[in-house]
C-alpha cells in the first residue's frame, strides 16, 4: 500500500520569513495586546487628566468595572469554548466549576474559617487576623487545580454518555453543586458556606515585587484596592491571555487534534486510536481549571461570593457566548463574550437611557435581557449557526448537507428546496 | 486491503461482569429507598401518607408534563428545553384566564364549567404555541447537527422566561383555587378536593392520549415518523403534519397541567417552568424516555420521592435539598440505567 501523504489544505496561507508574514500570522494575539495596552494607556493616563464630554461618555458607556467583568467572563467562555468547542461535548452546568472556583477563593482568602490563622504570603485585610490568607496568584493554582480534580470527578462516571444525555448530567451538576453550596451553612452543623449570606471580604490581588516599580505617573501599591481598576485591568488581561495562550497551544498539539477528532467522529476517532475516556476527561479538566481561574478573578472582583451568583442562566449565557463567537475559536469567543457581557452588563442599561432621555419614553432596556439572549440563540442557530467568527473546520461541520448532496447518497426529499 | 481479515472474535468477556456489577449497584441502591420509604411508612403513617398524597398531585402534574418531553423526544429526539417555561406559560395564562377573567374562585357548578372551558382554551393555547416554535425554529433545523436544535431551545426557554417576567412580573404571585382547603379525611389521611379534580383530569387525559397514539391513524403516523422519517415519507405520511401534531399534543398536555397546577397548587413565578420542567423531564427518564406508560410511572415517581423529601422524612434531606435529590436520581439513572425503568436499551446507529 503506497500512499503518499499530501500536506494538510488548511493551514496559514503564508509561512515565509520576516516580520510582515510573521505579523500576519499572529494578527490576533498582536491585536490583543495592542488593545489591551491601548486600553490601559487610554484609562491610566489620557482620561485621567482630561475632563468634559469624553470622560464622561466612557464613564457611562464602558467603564473599566464592566470592561474588568467582560473580561472574567472571557476566560471562563475560553474555558467553556475546550469543552463544547474543542471535544464537542455540550456542557450545561459550567456554571458548577465557576462556583467551586469561587467558594476555593472564599475559602483561602478571607476571615471566613476564624478558627485557624494561616497565612502564605496572604494579605489579610485590616481588622482580619483570623482565617486562611493565601495570596491571591497561589490561590489561582490551587483553585485550577482543585476545579480540574472535581471536573474529573464529574467526568468520570457521567461522559460515556450521549451528547443530549450528558448535556442532561451536566445540567444537573450545574444545579446539585450551586445547591449544596446555599445549603453549605449548616452540614451536620458545620457552616462550610456561609450560606446566602456569602463570604466577604476577600483579600486584595498582591502586586509582589511589582509595587517596587512603582512612579509618580503610575503609582503600584503594594495591594490593589477597589479604586485601582485599571492595575486590575492589566491583571485579568494577563490571566485572559494565559488562558488564550494554554487554549491555543493545546489545540496546536496532540490532545487538541484528538478533542477535534472526538468531536466530529467518536466513533471514528476510536478506531484510529484515539483513547476516548481519557481525551474527553481531559478536556474537562482543563476546562474546569480554567473556570476555576475564572472563578477566582470573578470573586476578587466583587469582592464577596454567595451561591446566589450561580444560576442556571450564567451557565447559558458563557454557552451564548460561545456560539455567538465562533465554537472552537478562541478569538471568537472572547469577541463573543466581551460583546455579550458588555450587553448584559452596561450597554443594554445605557441604550435605554439614551433612548429614554432622546425621546422621553420609558424604556426600561435591562428587562429586555432575557429577549435578547434567547433571540441571540435563537437567530444564531438558525441563520449563522458557525458563530461570527467560526473556525473554518467548524463551518464544514456544522453546514447542512445540501439538497443535491443528500439525494446524490440517496435520500429522497419532499417539499420545496428551500 | 483485501488480504486483510476481520477478527470476528472480540475481547469482550469481562463485559458482562461488568454489567453485573452495575446493575446489581443500581438495584441495590433502589433496594436501600424502597426499603426505607416502607420502613417510614410504618413508623410514621400519617406523615408518610400525607406526603404520598402530596407526592400523587405533584406527580400527576409531572406526568402531564414529561408526556410533552416523552412525545417530542421519541419522534425527533430532541430535548426540548422550552417545554418546562411553556408550563410556566401556561400557569400564568390560566391564572390570567381562570382566575381574573372568569372570577372563578369559589366552588359552583358554574365555577367547574368555567374551569373546564379555561382548561379546553389554555390548552389549545399552548398546543399552537408549541406547533409555532416548531414550525418557525425546530423544522428548519432538523437535518442539522444535534447541538442546533438543543441550544435554540434554550433560546426559546430565554424568551418565554421573559414573557413571564413581563406579565407575572419578578416575584411570586398566588392565586386562589375552586377548592382550596377544602376536603375530606381518610384513615387520617387528610386529602384536598383540589388532588382528586387533578388526578381525576389528569387520568383520563393520560388514556386519551394512550389511545390517540396506540389507536388513530394519527397515532400510527406518530409511531412511523418515530421509526423511520425517511420509510414514513415513502408510505405517504406527511411527515411536518405529524411532527407538529406532535408538538400540539405535548403542547396540550403542558396546558392542561398549567391549569390544573394553578388550582392545586395556585401560585405562579416566571422562573417555575425551568426547575419544574427539569424534573419532569427526570421523570420521563425514570421512565423510559419516548415510552409514555413511562413518562407517567416516572412523573408520579417523581413526584412522590419529592413530597416525601419536602415532608423532612428523609434523614439530612428537606425542601432545600430537592433539587439535589432529584438531579441526583437523574444523574444515577444515567450512571447506571439511561434506558429508565420500562425502556429497553438501544444500541446506537452507525
Amino acid at each position: 500500500m503506497t500512499m503518499t501523504t499530501s500536506p494538510p489544505a488548511t493551514g496559514s496561507p503564508s509561512r515565509g520569513s520576516g516580520i510582515l508574514p510573521w505579523a500576519r500570522r499572529n494578527v490576533w494575539p498582536l491585536g490583543f495586546t495592542a488593545a489591551a495596552v491601548l486600553f490601559f494607556v487610554l484609562y491610566q493616563w489620557v482620561l485621567a487628566n482630561m475632563s468634559g464630554p469624553v470622560p464622561d461618555f466612557f464613564d457611562r458607556w464602558l467603564p473599566l468595572s464592566v470592561v474588568n467583568q467582560c473580561i472574567i467572563w472571557a476566560i471562563m467562555a475560553v474555558g467553556l469554548n475546550i469543552v463544547v468547542g474543542y471535544a464537542g461535548l455540550l456542557d450545561l452546568g459550567y456554571v458548577a466549576f465557576w462556583a467551586i472556583g469561587g467558594y476555593t477563593a472564599g475559602w483561602l482568602m478571607s476571615g471566613f474559617f476564624d478558627s485557624a490563622t494561616v497565612s502564605v504570603f496572604g494579605h489579610a485585610a485590616a481588622g482580619q487576623p483570623h482565617g486562611i490568607h493565601i495570596n491571591f496568584w497561589l490561590v489561582l493554582i490551587i483553585a485550577g487545580v482543585h476545579t480540574a480534580l472535581w471536573g474529573l470527578l464529574i467526568g468520570a462516571p457521567t461522559l460515556r454518555l450521549k451528547s443530549d444525555y450528558l448535556a442532561l448530567v451536566t445540567l444537573g451538576f450545574g444545579e446539585i453543586i450551586p445547591e449544596f453550596f446555599k445549603n453549605g451553612d449548616n452540614l451536620g452543623g458545620f457552616n462550610l458556606t456561609n450560606g446566602t449570606r456569602g463570604i466577604t471580604p476577600l483579600d486584595a490581588i498582591p502586586t509582589g515585587p511589582f509595587q517596587y516599580l512603582s512612579s509618580g505617573s503610575l503609582p503600584i501599591p503594594a495591594e490593589l484596592g477597589p479604586f485601582d481598576e485599571s492595575l486590575k485591568f492589566v491583571v485579568y488581561a494577563l490571566i485572559a491571555a494565559f488562558v488564550i495562550f494554554v487554549s491555543l497551544r493545546i489545540r496546536e498539539g496532540r490532545l487538541g487534534r484528538a478533542w477535534l477528532a472526538i468531536r466530529e467522529d467518536e466513533l471514528a476517532a476510536s478506531m484510529m486510536g484515539v483513547p476516548l475516556m481519557r481525551t474527553k476527561l481531559a478536556a474537562y479538566a482543563v476546562g474546569a481549571a480554567i473556570g476555576g481561574i475564572g472563578g477566582v478573578c470573578y470573586t476578587s472582583a466583587v469582592g464577596s461570593i454567595a451561591a446566589e451568583d450561580f444560576a442556571f442562566s450564567s451557565s447559558i449565557i458563557l454557552l451564548a457566548m460561545v456560539v455567538l463567537g465562533g465554537m472552537g475559536n478562541v478569538w471568537g469567543v472572547m469577541i463573543g463574550a466581551l460583546v455579550l457581557q458588555w450587553i448584559n452588563g452596561n450597554g443594554l442599561k445605557e441604550l435605554g437611557n439614551t433612548i429614554t432621555s432622546a425621546t422621553g419614553h420609558d424604556i426600561n432596556f435591562p428587562s429586555y435581557n432575557f429577549l435578547v439572549f434567547g433571540a441571540i440563540l435563537i437567530l444564531m442557530m438558525l441563520f449563522r449557526r458557525e458563530g461570527l467568527l467560526p473556525e473554518s473546520r467548524t463551518r464544514q461541520v456544522l453546514q447542512e448537507p445540501e439538497r443535491g448532496q443528500l439525494e446524490s447518497v440517496g435520500a429522497d426529499l419532499e417539499g420545496d428546496p428551500a | 486491503m483485501s488480504q486483510t481479515v476481520v477478527e470476528a472474535a472480540e475481547p469482550r468477556s469481562f463485559r458482562p461482569l461488568r454489567e453485573y456489577l452495575v446493575n446489581g449497584l443500581g438495584l441495590l441502591l433502589v433496594a436501600l429507598v424502597l426499603g426505607f420509604l416502607l420502613y417510614k411508612a410504618f413508623t410514621t403513617p400519617g406523615r408518610f401518607f400525607d406526603a404520598f398524597v402530596d407526592g400523587l398531585n405533584k406527580g400527576s402534574l409531572y406526568a402531564l408534563i414529561a408526556l410533552g418531553y416523552t412525545l417530542v423526544y421519541g419522534i425527533i429526539e430532541l430535548i426540548n428545553f422550552s417545554h418546562g417555561d411553556l408550563f410556566m406559560l401556561s400557569t400564568v395564562v390560566a391564572s390570567a384566564l381562570v382566575v381574573t377573567l372568569f372570577g372563578a374562585t369559589s366552588a359552583s357548578v358554574g365555577a367547574v364549567l368555567l374551569l373546564l372551558v379555561g382548561l379546553l382554551l389554555v390548552m389549545t393555547a399552548a398546543a399552537t404555541l408549541n406547533v409555532a416554535a416548531e414550525r418557525l425554529a425546530y423544522r428548519r433545523l432538523r437535518r442539522a447537527p444535534k447541538l442546533a436544535p438543543l441550544i435554540t431551545a434554550v433560546g426559546l426557554s430565554f424568551v418565554y422566561q421573559w414573557g413571564g417576567l413581563r406579565s407575572n412580573g419578578s416575584g411570586q404571585k398566588v392565586w386562589p383555587s375552586i377548592f382550596k382547603n377544602s376536603g375530606f379525611t381518610v384513615g387520617g389521611v387528610h386529602i384536598e378536593w383540589s388532588t382528586v379534580i387533578v388526578i381525576g383530569v389528569t387520568i383520563p387525559l393520560l388514556l386519551l392520549m394512550m389511545w390517540v397514539v396506540q389507536n388513530t391513524r394519527q397515532g400510527k403516523a406518530m409511531r412511523a415518523t418515530a421509526q423511520d422519517q425517511d420509510a414514513a415519507r415513502l408510505m405517504g405520511i406527511d411527515v411536518d403534519r405529524t411532527i407538529a401534531f406532535t408538538f400540539g399534543l405535548g403542547g396540550a398536555m403542558a396546558g392542561a397541567a398549567g391549569v390544573l397546577w394553578i388550582e392545586s397548587i395556585g401560585s405562579t413565578r416566571w422562573d417555575a417552568g425551568f426547575r419544574l420542567g427539569l424534573y419532569a423531564f427526570t421523570a420521563a427518564v425514570l421512565g423510559g424516555i419516548g415510552r409514555l406508560d413511562g413518562a407517567v410511572l416516572g412523573g408520579f415517581l417523581i413526584g412522590i420521592v419529592e413530597s416525601v423529601n419536602a415532608s423532612g422524612l428523609l434523614p439530612g434531606g428537606g425542601q432545600a435539598w430537592s433539587e439535589t435529590v432529584v438531579f441526583g436520581i437523574l444523574i444515577l439513572l444515567m450512571v447506571f440505567k439511561p434506558e429508565g425503568i420500562l425502556g429497553s436499551p438501544t444500541t446506537e446507529k452507525v
